[in-house]
């Protein structure tokens, strides 16, 4: 039996991942509570920044969590202009045609990658990455630590936005009721595309808290985003408190799942819980009617 | 039947090319063509008629490709009776899959991402069962006699994949001028409208669903028969639900002949940039994902659909049809 | 008496903590033209959406043709001979009218020669027979009212439900589709219309139910109906059918 502090310290990792998790799954649940559409261009949006924050390091010389703040308005602009200039203007009134148009972009974004960078792993050596520190009765790594707290930071800037701003009010507006919104003066096609660059501008963030423990390979983005898709199910699209509880535990479950069963039916298992979910409750648990 | 007589010229001006051309690249090319337009036509019936837009396609595929590949390999069975159990087997997941998330009345974006979802648990069972052979996969041994359905001639692979490849046509053509094929169209225009009118929506989604299944795994007991190899990333891989998906909405989506032309357009430009670029991987697809947001974005009914718009522009000036959803009344 | 060909019995429907319908009875006889009128969100829609099986009640039972079909979905019930249409239209928008009215007319024809058949002569009949080729979204408001009704006609049903046909149509195609309508019950279907045209249904109707917040209040010929105080304040208000009287020097 494993004693209580490797369970806490398993527990505790989970939320460490859980958090990233988390503002992956908060970008995409921000994009459908807003758009509607269910993004699939997220995985290969995290698998760009990703290697944005490698060669960020390895070029520049950049600490990935300073290369952040190039990183996330450069990304917010590239999702700004995918909708403004593909994904919006190719919907022709029809949500299965983006579904087709994201998936498209999801294929060429990877392929691209792979094209450009080839298939193997690339992973970066920060001279603090290995530091931990003590919390008394166990160890957590650092970056973990400091992905952790910048998660909430980043959920509370998205949250003054949201409440504060103009434009944040002028998202909430279109996100209830767009046809009002539109009528009140509101450029529609301006706030999608803002809030699809806000929700890009997570996964870069999350990218660059990530690259100091993970890796970048054309693929790397779309593991993590099945399970940002199974979190945002599960708390319910459109949820922000859904994206953050729910990416929290899944991170547990995972890292707890990871010590009995080992990795690849750990992976088997989040799929299950997510078509489980679909099939018996597609609103999650705090969503709206899907 | 009339209507059968533009499938039965296609095929048969398919039919001569062996006459005149023995390259076996030429021949492999078509093969491997036509190996596509199977798989995409399955994908259309489901996609383009019924409005389902299945992201998972490999889940059918690559049950009907192990279905065969395991019976024969593993017990000995005869590879002509594993390959009508192969597209047994893909039906039968179909009917599952196609059961569970209908009954749970999951439409568009959540249809997909349960297909997708459903494609990739299979993938990671498969690629680590010891059935499938695991990582490694399953290799089906060398044994040329038609009873082992594997030919020494490249043409008689070819002529086997037309035949199945036209069966797939003939059957879109006869559902298209059925009651069946009405009323799926008319659960794709408008679900509960059709409902009103006495469509059993479900049935007629999951009979939709099963054939769909049937025809892309079809594809993959094919897959088997020609290449003797097969791993998870083959079978389930998301290259399949994505080349499925592709080639109907390149040519046509909801036509007769919308797969096989798409087939022909991606693998045509997939050869092309082979030849200019070399074999380099993530090339092809990219270029395909590029294709699939510039057809959706000007050109959503794809070739035949914008063929048939250009024959109404031409006569009448003005483009008569709308894309799919455009127009939804009111 | 014979039993009605529909008889809806105190059927309520709840939303969450909003009781839509309450304890609604109203019935529909073969031939016969009867409306349901009241103001507007009384839940006439949603009574017809229990009725033809798109929702299902919370308490209640609907018997029809001597049966109970409570609960049962729609297309069952379209076999049984009820056929709605919708109060905004629903064409299958990128279909020709022809081919709309086919999906109707294939429930009770497999055979495509006989229902395209019928659908043409529905389709004549309701006065688009030159419109049959055109696609349903080319079609004005007018056009697409007559859609919907031929392709509810086409699949032969005993009980028509007709949701504010009339609405959103000029006063001379008003003119025009009530004797449509009228034939109908003269060809023994019984017609059940939600409609706010009054003309209309003083010219048409026989009977006449008034729902009110979720529950009928009452019922009777139209000019019972229309005289009714309790009818009168249900659309003008608390009151308001006292000062009418004082008005008119009672």
């Amino acid at each position: 039996m494993l004693s209580p502090i490797i369970l806490f310290t398993a527990v505790l990792n989970g939320l460490m991942t859980g958090a990233v998790y988390a503002l992956v799954a908060l970008g995409l649940t921000l994009i459908y509570g807003v758009l509607h559409i269910i993004n699939f261009t997220h995985g290969a949006l995290l698998s760009a920044a990703l290697f944005a924050a490698f060669f960020a390091f390895q070029k520049l010389g950049l600490d990935p969590y300073l290369a952040a703040f190039l990183i996330a308005p450069a990304f917010f602009a590239l999702g700004y202009a995918l909708q403004r200039l593909v994904i919006g203007p190719a919907s022709h009134g029809d949500d299965r045609n983006m579904l087709l148009v994201t998936l498209g972009l999801a294929v060429l974004i990877e392929n691209a990658l792979l094209y450009a960078f080839h298939a193997d792993t690339r992973t970066i050596d920060l001279a603090y990455g290995f530091k931990s520190v003590d919390l008394g009765f166990t160890f957590i790594a650092l970056p973990r630590l400091i992905s952790f707290v910048a998660v909430f930071v980043v959920a509370l800037v998205l949250w003054l936005i949201m409440a504060v701003t103009d434009t944040g009010k002028a998202i909430r507006a279109v996100g209830k009721e767009k046809l009002g919104a539109e009528l009140s003066g509101i450029d529609v096609a301006h706030i999608y595309a803002v809030t699809f660059g806000l929700g890009t501008a997570c996964v870069a963030i999350a990218a660059c808290l990530l690259m100091p423990t993970y890796y970048a390979n054309p693929r790397a983005g779309n593991a993590f985003v099945l399970v940002a898709f199974t979190i945002v199910v599960l708390g319910g699209m459109g949820s922000v408190p859904g994206a953050l509880i729910g990416g929290l535990a899944i991170g547990v479950v995972e890292s707890l799942a990871g010590f009995y069963f080992g990795e690849s039916l750990g992976q088997v298992g989040i799929f299950l819980i997510f078509i489980a979910v679909l099939l018996v409750r597609p609103r999650g648990l705090f969503g709206a009617s899907a | 039947m009339k209507a059968l007589w533009p499938i039965i010229v296609v095929v048969a001006a398919l039919a001569a090319v062996p006459l005149f051309v023995h390259s076996n690249v030429v021949l492999n090319f078509l093969v491997v063509t036509l190996l596509i337009a199977l798989a995409g036509q399955g994908w259309n019936i489901l996609g383009g008629y019924g409005g389902q837009y299945s992201f998972g396609q490999a889940a059918f595929f690559g049950t009907g490709a192990y279905a065969t590949a395991i019976l024969q390999v593993r017990y000995g069975v005869n590879p002509w009776l594993g390959f009508a159990a192969g597209i047994a087997a893909g039906s039968a997941v179909g009917a599952i899959i196609g059961a569970l998330t209908f009954r749970a009345g999951l439409r568009s974006s959540y249809f997909a991402l349960v297909t997708l979802a459903f494609a990739e648990v299979l993938r990671i069972v498969a690629s680590v069962a010891p059935i499938t052979g695991a990582g490694v996969g399953l290799l089906v041994k060398l044994d040329l006699r038609a009873q082992a359905f594997q030919f020494q001639s490249r043409a008689i692979f070819y002529l086997v994949i037309l035949a199945l490849v036209a069966a797939s046509l003939v059957m879109t053509q006869l559902i298209e001028r059925s009651r069946f094929g009405v009323w799926l169209v008319a659960v794709r225009e408008n679900e509960d409208a059709a409902m009103a009118l006495g469509v059993d929506a479900f049935t007629v989604k999951l009979a939709a669903m099963m054939v769909s299944a049937a025809i892309t795994a079809a594809a993959g007991c094919f897959y088997v028969q020609y290449f003797l190899f097969i791993d998870s990333g083959i079978a389930y891989g998301t290259w399949i639900s994505i080349e499925a998906l592709l080639t109907p909405i390149i040519g046509g989506i909801g036509t007769v002949f919308g797969a096989l032309a798409g087939a022909l357009v991606v693998k045509l430009l997939g050869e092309g940039i082979k030849l200019v670029t070399g074999d380099v991987p993530g090339l092809d697809l990219m270029i395909y994902g590029a294709v699939l947001v510039l057809v959706i974005r000007f050109a959503p009914r794809g070739l035949v659909g914008a063929f048939a718009d250009m024959r109404v522009y031409l006569k009448r000036g003005t483009k008569l049809r709308v894309p799919i959803g455009e127009a939804t009344g009111g | 008496m014979a039993e009605p060909l529909l008889s809806v019995e105190k059927v309520s429907r709840r939303f969450g903590g909003l009781l839509a319908v309450n304890a609604a009875s109203l019935s529909a006889e073969a031939g016969c033209i009867t409306a349901l009128i009241g103001p507007n969100g009384a839940g006439k829609t949603t009574l017809f959406s229990l009725i033809s099986g798109f929702l299902k009640p919370s308490a209640g039972k609907i018997r029809y043709a001597g049966g109970d079909v409570t609960g049962e979905p729609p297309h069952r019930l379209a076999r049984r001979g009820i056929a709605r249409t919708f109060q905004i239209v629903q064409p299958f928008a990128g279909l020709s009218v022809r081919d709309n009215i086919l999906v109707g007319a294939h429930l009770r024809h497999a055979d495509r020669a006989a229902a395209l058949a019928l659908a043409e002569r529905v389709g004549s009949g309701v006065g688009l027979g030159d419109m049959l080729a055109r696609p349903a979204h080319a079609l004005t408001v007018a056009g697409r009212k007559r859609l919907e009704l031929a392709r509810a006609l086409a699949t032969e049903p005993k009980l028509l439900l007709l949701d504010e046909v009339l609405a959103g149509l000029n006063p001379s195609e008003i003119r025009d589709i009530v004797p449509v309508i009228r034939a109908l019950s003269a060809r023994g279907i019984a017609v059940l219309m939600i409609e706010h045209v009054m003309q209309a249904v003083m010219s048409l109707a026989e009977h006449v139910f008034v729902l009110a917040e979720g529950h009928i209040i009452a019922q009777g010929s139209p000019a019972q109906v229309v005289a009714d105080p309790l009818v009168v304040e249900a659309y003008l208000g608390h009151g308001a059918a006292a000062k009418m009287r004082s008005a008119h020097g009672h």
